[in-house]
């Protein structure tokens, strides 16, 4: 029986995609969107840089105007929380008290920074960055500063070296404290690592590898404002301000008090549904059985949310299909423009194409011989026609990418 | 404000009237017009925006940009001479009565 009513948990890029592909797909029946924030859904990608620079406001960022969701006839319920689920009424309690019965309950509850697990990592000036009120107190701090501040950055993943970047861009002083032995190092491959770190370190920002954090010093015995970052081995770095980048959690607790499967996400099947049927889980909080990477995976990116908010619309609609939307993620760092296509993980051989000199190359990262994923700096044509490529099962070998004069664009230019 | 017809694969149109500041990308996104995805949020990162611009239209165009033209290599429908990303599209007055055509495929 179709569902008349779905309810959907958490109104980020995922919450609010599958809302509005719901309705794309002529369903007709009662929408609710519950989000804990009071703003309207919005984007986070600009949060680290856009936001910070001051050239995307807080109207911008909007996904889709407030008239969108009434014109949708879509009820946003901003500033609440779903506190439990009744899995045999199909209810779901909110923090005001109201209760909401479903047919289909979707779980969009995204995740939330990991913390720093040292001492003095509660102390004012230590900042993480998730949402918009993380990105207003950043941005105070950044762009309010009347000198140069002298910025720690835990953690060299995505967010923290946009932040990095973002801060140096700024005028201050960032050092990176990365504990693994290059950056972005979950997400591509050692060369573009490399390349990357060297970059970061060319325009003036401090680069500290295999170092770990072990306290947080300031002024006052425990809650001043911190003033030192210790590393191990008693190193001693100075800091107006820290932000913490060390990777998220996936908030699972509603999930776990319902009795369903979790494990690092709330465990789904290609068609995104938990181990009760009649509830489902997008994005940030779900891990899903990735063809792409051959095993289950969770993926923190707008395509990811995107796409599997369409999917879980189809299934509600039935017509369900399996989730299989490549993969693809892209960051911007100063005027570097990353893009990746694909999981390049577990690659076992990387060819390098285009020009690393002048700023404009791309990784193909091949395992067993086969095109896996595919990491561009300022080469959008690469990026775009590797996910033509990889999306249709790719043909390319390393041979061919290492020999001279190899280019994406002509081998596969579509005919105008 | 523009006067954008949005004229889907199967023959149906979308007639919206879009007023500035926003893109020809934001005016289908904010109406929930299917076949305009923007994953990137209108950063000329996916293409995934891509519209064909209506031969018989004589409404004139900002140039593209190289980002623009790098990006339209990598549509998932084939890109043509009149292919462009609506999200790189600001509307204005000169927008006026634009038709775009949206492909069979964006992703």
């Amino acid at each position: 029986m179709a569902a008349r009513s779905v309810v959907i948990v958490g109104a980020g890029q995922a919450g609010s995609d599958t809302a509005a592909a719901l309705r794309s797909h002529g369903f007709d029946g009662r929408v609710t969107l519950v989000g804990e924030e009071p703003w309207l859904p919005y984007q986070r990608p600009p949060l680290s840089k856009a936001y910070q620079a001051g050239t995307v406001g807080q109207e911008e960022l909007e996904l889709r105007p407030a008239s969108f969701y009434a014109d949708q006839r879509i009820e946003l319920l901003r500033g609440d929380r779903a506190v439990k689920i009744d899995r045999e009424l199909r209810t779901l309690l909110l923090d005001s008290g109201r209760t909401l019965p479903y047919d289909a309950l979707v779980l969009a509850t995204g995740a939330r920074p990991r913390a720093l697990p040292v001492p003095g990592a509660q102390r004012p000036g230590v900042l993480a960055l998730r949402g918009l009120d993380d990105a207003e107190a950043l941005r105070q701090q950044l762009a309010g500063a009347e000198r140069p501040l002298q910025v720690v950055v835990v953690g060299a993943g995505f967010i923290g070296l946009e932040v990095a970047a973002t801060a140096r861009e700024l005028g201050h002083h960032p050092t990176v404290v990365e504990a693994l032995p290059r950056v972005l190092a979950r997400a591509v491959s050692p060369v573009m690592s490399d390349w990357l770190a060297a970059e970061h370190r060319r325009r003036g920002t401090a680069l500290l590898l295999r170092r770990e954090v072990v306290a947080l010093h300031g002024a006052g015995t425990g809650d001043g404002p911190v003033q030192v970052v210790e590393l191990d081995g008693g190193t001693r770095l100075p800091a107006d301000l820290v932000v913490v980048g060390i990777g998220v959690l996936p908030n699972v607790g509603l999930a776990v008090e319902a009795g369903l499967n979790v494990g690092d996400g709330v465990l789904v099947d290609e068609q995104l549904r938990t181990s009760d049927p009649a509830i489902h889980a997008v994005g940030d909080c779900a891990r899903f059985p990735s063809v792409h990477a051959g095993r289950p995976l969770r993926l923190e990116s707008v395509q990811n949310a995107s796409d599997q908010a369409r999917t879980v619309a189809a299934v509600i609609c039935g017509e369900p299909a399996p989730y299989r939307a490549l993969p693809w993620f892209w960051s911007q760092q100063f005027t570097l423009r990353l893009q990746i296509a694909g999981i390049t993980a577990g690659h076992d051989e990387a060819v390098t194409a285009g020009d690393p000199e002048q700023g404009r190359f791309s990784v193909f990262c091949f395992r067993h011989g086969r095109l896996v994923g595919v990491e561009s700096v300022n080469r959008p044509a690469d990026h775009g026609i590797a996910r033509r490529l990889l999306a249709a099962g790719p043909d390319l070998t390393p041979e061919e990418v290492a020999a001279p004069g190899f280019d994406l664009k002509r081998r596969t230019a579509q005919p105008v | 404000m523009a006067r954008i017809t949005y004229k889907h694969p199967n023959g149906t149109e979308t007639v919206l009237e879009v007023p500035a500041p926003n893109t020809v990308m934001r005016g289908a996104k904010i109406n929930n017009v299917v076949g305009i995805e923007a994953q990137c949020g209108g950063s000329a990162q996916c293409g995934t925006c891509h519209v064909y611009i209506d031969e018989a239209c004589t409404v004139s165009l900002p140039e593209m940009a190289d980002d623009e033209d790098e990006v339209l290599y990598g549509t998932a429908s084939p890109r043509r001479d009149s292919s462009r990303l609506s999200c790189q599209l600001q509307i204005s007055d000169a927008l006026d009565g634009l038709v775009v055509h949206l492909p069979e495929r964006q992703s």
